[in-house]
């Protein structure tokens, strides 16, 4: 869903390009102005997201701690139902086939995202505005439409899956486990192809904008200076497009790592991800505080790696 | 990955050594168009099946396979029970929930963006905190809120999901045209003696509204394509989304693929009606 995130973000580096003077905040102007404007501007959407995000997103955390059930009620007895936790042991594998498969797709985002970003920025003249539509239209259908289409597109005697079998590339990829033999369609390739597809808009857009900045006469400069293209491209341009690539990476890896909608439509339960077995936990088993406790683990746990990623990259100026 | 954008790795021209500009030099010297415009390519292929398959004629449950062509699913749009009520409703919450996040997130972004105060790089934070969440997080988060509150899931509270998780996408993207523009219009207008209102009705609001227009299409395309959030707070209602969910267990009628079909050629044209637009303003 945050594909949005992207394209304001790449709207946002754009324009702060074009009017570097224009950063408003610099300047206390408004209507009306008096120190508590901002504030009075600020209240009715803060309070939605006080009432609507922050408190539940704490709710989640006391409930993971209730014991009852669905019919009893939940409630919480001192010192809390800790055990709920325990929950996260038994769907290890989950957690982990989750993390694995969102690191896979942001990789395959990654390496599909930056040709086409490269493309846009440098080579398409005055189709960029054209390009950038299409680049976001597969938007304009619902996800779960286009994900059904994925079905069609690797079923088992399609051209797709055909060519994979008859070219032994499946039977590479069956080695690693990724596909079973003679399908696509229900195997954890399937799921990871899926998220790819769903996701690649939001690694395309913060790539593009971050190339789209760039000077392209420092790529001039480097081969002036006797650089290949390849050196060019690994000292030059990939180090000055690496704030799109931690933006992509994250606005990729982030949701990927919790949806749970290709897992359903094309895998099986043998590669469910953490998202399937919440959403279980909730609506099958109706067993709301283990629920809450996976649910606050997982957020905690992409929080963590994001924190890492973030420092590593060294780009902490995301936000 | 990043090898693939290299133009000129020294490739050796392996056979029709005869001219110099062979098809492997072609290649080569187009290989970003190239390879950009097979990812395009992949991108689109999923829709292209979605339009395909809407003049299918199913003969099982499941649309997944081709049989024959037929525009039956086209003139019976409303054939499956329950379909357009859902897509009805998914519309009506849509358009409502965009109302509501672009109230509040233009206020907001107004705020962050024209101001200085404290608590401005916290606000920041708590703008950006939804985006980085997963949705089954904030789903299931928002779920066990409601039933704290044992508040009955349904409109009321698809709705107030819908205005949370597009508040953000809003701010930032109105935020982003309120930092954009020069702020020398402003002066302007002031050196002009127009007073405070008069400079931001005529001057500030307007330029600013093509964000707010463009927030609030991506709200609208947010809430219209929910799936996970609003299937923890739904109750028995049901979007159209959950309807197609639905489908996928118990079997999808064409009549899904000609709905995708139709929004994306819908939303195709208005984009593109409104980049003719706006490169005939550019040129007048």
């Amino acid at each position: 869903m945050s594909g949005g995130a992207v394209a304001a973000t790449a709207a946002e580096q754009r324009d702060i390009r074009q009017h570097p003077s224009g950063g408003g905040a610099t300047e206390a102007k408004g209507v009306g102005t008096s120190k508590w404007t901002p504030y009075l501007l600020l209240t009715p959407g803060f309070l939605w997201l006080l009432v609507f995000f922050l408190i539940p997103t704490i709710i989640l955390l006391a409930f993971s701690l209730y014991s009852g059930s669905l019919d009893q009620g939940y409630a919480f007895e001192f010192p809390g139902q800790w055990s709920n936790y325990g929950a996260v042991i038994t769907y290890l594998p989950q957690f982990i086939r989750s993390f694995i498969f969102a690191g896979l797709a942001t990789l395959f985002c990654l390496a599909l995202a930056y040709p086409l970003g490269y493309f846009i920025a440098f080579k398409s003249g005055k189709w960029k505005a054209t390009l950038l539509v299409l680049v976001i239209a597969p938007f304009f259908t619902s996800f779960l439409i286009r994900t059904l289409a994925w079905k069609t597109i690797l079923a088992d005697d399609g051209p797709v899956v055909s060519f994979m079998n008859w070219s032994h590339i499946n039977a590479l990829l069956t080695l690693l486990h990724l596909t079973e033999s003679g399908r696509v369609l229900n195997t954890p390739l399937a799921v990871v192809l899926g998220l790819t597809y769903n996701f690649l808009p939001f690694m395309v857009l913060p790539i593009y904008a971050s190339l789209d900045r760039m000077d392209p006469r420092l790529v001039e400069a480097a081969q002036d200076l006797y650089s290949s293209p390849w050196t060019a491209l690994r000292k030059v341009t990939w180090p000055l497009s690496l704030p799109g690539v931690v933006a992509g990476t994250l606005l990729t890896f982030i949701p990927a790592a919790g949806d749970y909608i290709n897992a359903e439509l094309l895998g099986t339960t043998k590669v469910s991800m953490i998202g399937n077995v919440i959403q279980d936990q909730f609506f099958v088993v109706t067993d709301y505080p283990t629920a809450s406790a996976l649910s606050f683990v997982l957020m905690l746990a992409i929080l963590v790696l994001v924190f890492f990623y973030v420092r590593r990259a060294g780009t902490e100026d995301l936000v | 990955m990043a090898t693939a954008t290299a133009p000129a790795q020294p490739v050796k021209v392996a056979q029709s050594t005869k001219r110099p500009g062979g098809p492997i030099r072609w290649v080569r010297e187009r290989i970003i168009p190239i390879l950009g415009s097979l990812v395009l390519l992949y991108m689109f292929l999923p829709i292209f099946v979605v339009i395909v398959f809407s003049f299918n004629l199913p003969n099982g449950r499941f649309n997944y396979q081709w049989v024959q062509f037929s525009t039956q699913a086209w003139t019976n749009l409303c054939a499956p029970g329950g379909m357009c009520d859902a897509l009805r409703l998914s519309l009506i919450m849509g358009v409502l929930a965009t109302i509501g996040a672009v109230i509040l997130g233009t206020l907001v972004a107004f705020g962050i963006a024209r101001y200085r105060f404290r608590g401005r790089s916290a606000s920041n934070l708590l703008v950006f905190m939804p985006m980085a969440t997963p949705e089954v997080v904030m789903g299931s988060a928002l779920l066990t809120w409601f039933v704290t509150l044992t508040f009955a899931r349904g409109l009321a509270t698809i709705l107030i999901a819908h205005v949370m998780f597009c508040l953000s996408f809003v701010v930032v993207t109105v935020k982003a045209r309120i930092a954009g523009l020069d702020p020398r219009l402003e002066q302007a207008a002031m050196d002009l003696y127009a007073d405070e209102r008069t400079t931001f009705w005529r001057v500030t609001f307007p330029l600013v509204l093509p964000g707010i227009v463009g927030a609030s299409l991506l709200a609208f395309s947010l809430s219209f394509d929910d799936f996970i959030v609003t299937n923890f707070n739904s109750g028995s209602t049901v979007t159209f989304p959950m309807y197609v969910w639905g489908a996928a267990q118990r079997g999808t009628p064409p009549q899904i693929n000609v709905v995708g079909s139709l929004m994306f050629l819908v939303s195709l044209a208005i984009v593109l009606v409104a980049q003719v637009v706006q490169r005939r303003r550019a040129k007048a």
